[in-house]
């Protein structure tokens, strides 16, 4: 299982891997917001945690067809699926594999984007805080939306009307501890919600994803 | 005699010939009574005039919005557990009706909403969980629509069914906490139920059994033409094979 | 015994393609399965490598399974021959790569990406996972697409050491391999006729 993440970091940090567009995509996300609701620094403050929260949620999204899409085209799926580990355990494993390679970096840049963005000093803890926490969710119910659409030729576009809402409460929870902790009001509350739906996600979607993938590969 | 024996469809396609016309009969006399007498002989609300009665249309229709997709998940788990064809062609059959179910409350709630707070939409709680409902619709829907294979799609829209549940029941409490988050105090609630006098409760009543036998007529129709469709690809992979 | 089918049925797509199959393979011995194109081969390959439910019968396979080795050889073009093969034999448990390698005359090439292998090349690595994945049945769909002819031969020898350390194979392929421990099955025979009014596809037809 380790080496199964070990090759899934190594082909997304290769060429070609997608390592980095994320992260490009996310800045640049960012920066098309202020052109679009105006330079006013106020405006920009109130919306910056909502904005770096739907950034990196979208971002997220659009590396979501590798975890399967690739290991489905090359045939190693179905290698997988008839080797000694569990495919449950091999969707947790490579949807950890994605989370470290799109959401972790995210989280790490978020803070210097929300400085483009004029975010108020208290909310950059609560907004690194609950990408941190959040972001792992992001991976695992985006795994289950791969794993729903795995056997399509072009499944990404059905694939993201099939994950999007599913990401509505990890959103809602998410942006709204950051935009709390901006206005130094009490975060606590949306961090423990959003926290249990990382838990739960990381708990329960492996194995429905693994049961839709053996669905697929049939 | 079990229930089970409905799922064969050979005898659902039987016992559903005959119940038809009677719920569709039924249906078409409860809604019209219900709608007639909600519309035309119930008073005005003194504080909202005549406004108030789109919701024998509206209440009906949220009612359902939320009840197919319910008896969709229930068709899932059966189909899940017990690989009963008609199941999962139900759960299917009911998914654009829920679809409808939806837009109706939806729109007659703007319709609604703009007289009585001067919008026609506001992010309020309820009204944000069934635009949240639609878009599971739409997304269970395009995943049937995408998958060739009938078992395929059944085993994997199923799947998006019971997983879709939970984050729907999710959304639905984190949108209230996100709503009383945003405008502290802020109640624009639909709520009709409290203060309302049985004049309008009665009509209510039928105009909501009216819905619901809509409902199961529509959903017979739609199921029945699934499995006449099923039966039809069946017989041309026959043909191919002979 | 390594592999014993009763009266199993296939379908691909929903639709039947093979009925009544029934064979045993024992220890040490090859069964290679011939039949035109769409006759079922690779369906019957994966039903019995468990990627898919047999629509009827039963089969029977050692605990520790098959391994499968399928038109596609699950190789990642950015990795390395070392990295593609060490991967495998992380997952399935297997320790020094080399002997494989070796086998399948990859050793020189260790280090070459998996994108600058010539077809042949790719198809000897994807064997070599065969050889790092320790099962004692090997089910081959088309193993020798796209290898020369010393490649064929270089398959042939490694196939005859598997077989005779008590391996079996189970191979499906349009060319002679000539060996010894082979006998023959031409699926044909089994192939599914139109069935009667209900028997597929739940009670629709």
């Amino acid at each position: 299982m380790i080496a199964l993440l070990l090759r899934d970091l190594r082909l997304a940090t290769r060429a070609g891997g997608g390592f980095g567009l994320g992260l490009a995509f996310f800045l640049i996300v960012t920066v098309l917001v202020p052109f679009g609701v105006g330079p006013e620094g106020g405006t920009l403050a109130r919306i910056a945690p909502g904005i770096l929260w739907v950034g990196a949620l979208l971002a997220s999204l659009l590396s979501l067809d590798r975890i399967f899409a690739l290991d489905h085209e090359d045939g190693s799926l179905d290698l997988l699926a008839t080797a000694p580990i569990p495919l449950e355990s091999v969707v947790a494993v490579k949807a950890l594999a994605h989370w470290l390679t799109t959401g972790l970096p995210l989280t790490l840049a978020a803070p210097m984007l929300a400085v483009l963005l004029n975010l108020p000093g208290p909310g950059f803890f609560w907004l690194t805080v609950s990408l941190a926490l959040g972001t792992p969710a992001l991976s695992y119910i985006g795994a289950f939306g791969a794993a729903l659409t795995v056997g399509l030729k072009r499944g990404g576009l059905l694939m993201s009307l099939l994950v999007l809402p599913l990401y509505i409460p990890t959103l809602i929870y998410g942006a709204d501890c950051a935009r709390r902790g901006a206005a130094a009001l009490a975060a606590g509350t949306p961090l423990l919600m959003l926290v249990a739906i990382t838990l739960g996600a990381v708990a329960i979607l492996p194995f429905a994803a693994a049961a839709a993938i053996r669905v697929n590969l049939r | 005699m079990s229930i089970w024996e409905y799922a064969n469809p050979r005898k659902f396609m039987q016992t559903s010939a005959w119940a038809l016309p009677w719920v569709a009969g039924l249906a078409v006399v409860t809604l019209l009574t219900g709608l007639v007498w909600g519309f035309f002989f119930t008073v005005d609300d003194y504080r909202q005039g005549a406004t108030v009665k789109i919701l024998f249309v509206h209440v009906p229709a949220a009612l359902m919005a939320v009840n197919s997709w319910l008896m969709m998940l229930v068709c899932s788990l059966i189909w899940l557990i017990r690989r009963h064809h008609v199941s999962a062609l139900a759960a299917k059959a009911a998914a654009p009706v829920g679809v409808t179910m939806t837009l109706i409350a939806l729109f007659t709630g703007a319709i609604w909403g703009q007289p009585m707070w001067g919008t026609w939409w506001a992010w309020d709680p309820r009204l944000t969980s069934f635009l949240i409902l639609f878009l599971f619709y739409l997304g269970y829907i395009a995943l049937w629509e995408a998958i060739e294979d009938p078992d395929t799609a059944a085993d994997l829209t199923s799947v998006l069914c019971l997983v879709g549940s939970i984050f729907a029941l999710l959304s639905r409490y984190a949108v209230n906490f996100w709503n009383q988050g945003l405008h502290q105090g802020a109640s624009l609630s639909l709520a009709p139920g409290e203060r309302m006098a049985m004049a309008f409760k009665l009509p209510l009543y039928v105009a909501m059994a009216g819905f619901v036998l809509l409902f199961v007529t529509l959903v017979l129709i739609r199921t029945r033409t699934e499995i006449r469709a099923r039966r039809l690809r069946a017989l041309e992979a026959r043909g191919r094979m002979a | 015994m390594m592999l014993e089918l009763v009266d199993i049925s296939v379908a691909r797509g929903g639709v039947p393609v093979l009925e009544g199959v029934t064979l045993t393979l024992g220890a040490g011995r090859a069964l290679i399965i011939r039949g035109p194109n769409g006759a079922g081969k690779t369906t019957m390959l994966r039903t019995i490598a468990g990627l898919q439910p047999p629509v009827s019968g039963r089969i029977v396979l050692p605990p520790e399974g098959a391994a499968y080795a399928a038109h596609a050889d699950g190789l990642k073009a950015t990795l390395t021959v070392a990295e593609n093969l060490r991967f495998w034999a992380d997952i399935f448990g297997a320790g020094d790569i080399g002997p494989a390698l070796a086998a399948m005359a990859l050793a020189p090439l260790r280090d070459r990406m998996a994108q600058n292998l010539s077809a042949g090349q790719k198809r000897r690595l994807g064997l070599a996972r065969l050889l790092v994945a320790q099962r004692r049945l090997w089910l081959l769909d088309e193993p020798t697409v796209s290898l020369d002819a010393a490649s064929v031969a270089l398959f042939l020898q490694v196939l005859s050491g598997h077989l005779q350390q008590g391996g079996a194979a189970l191979i499906a392929t349009h060319i002679s391999l000539g060996l010894r421990e082979a006998e023959e099955i031409d699926l044909g025979a089994f192939r599914a006729t139109a069935p009667r009014a209900g028997a597929f596809d739940g009670a629709f037809a």
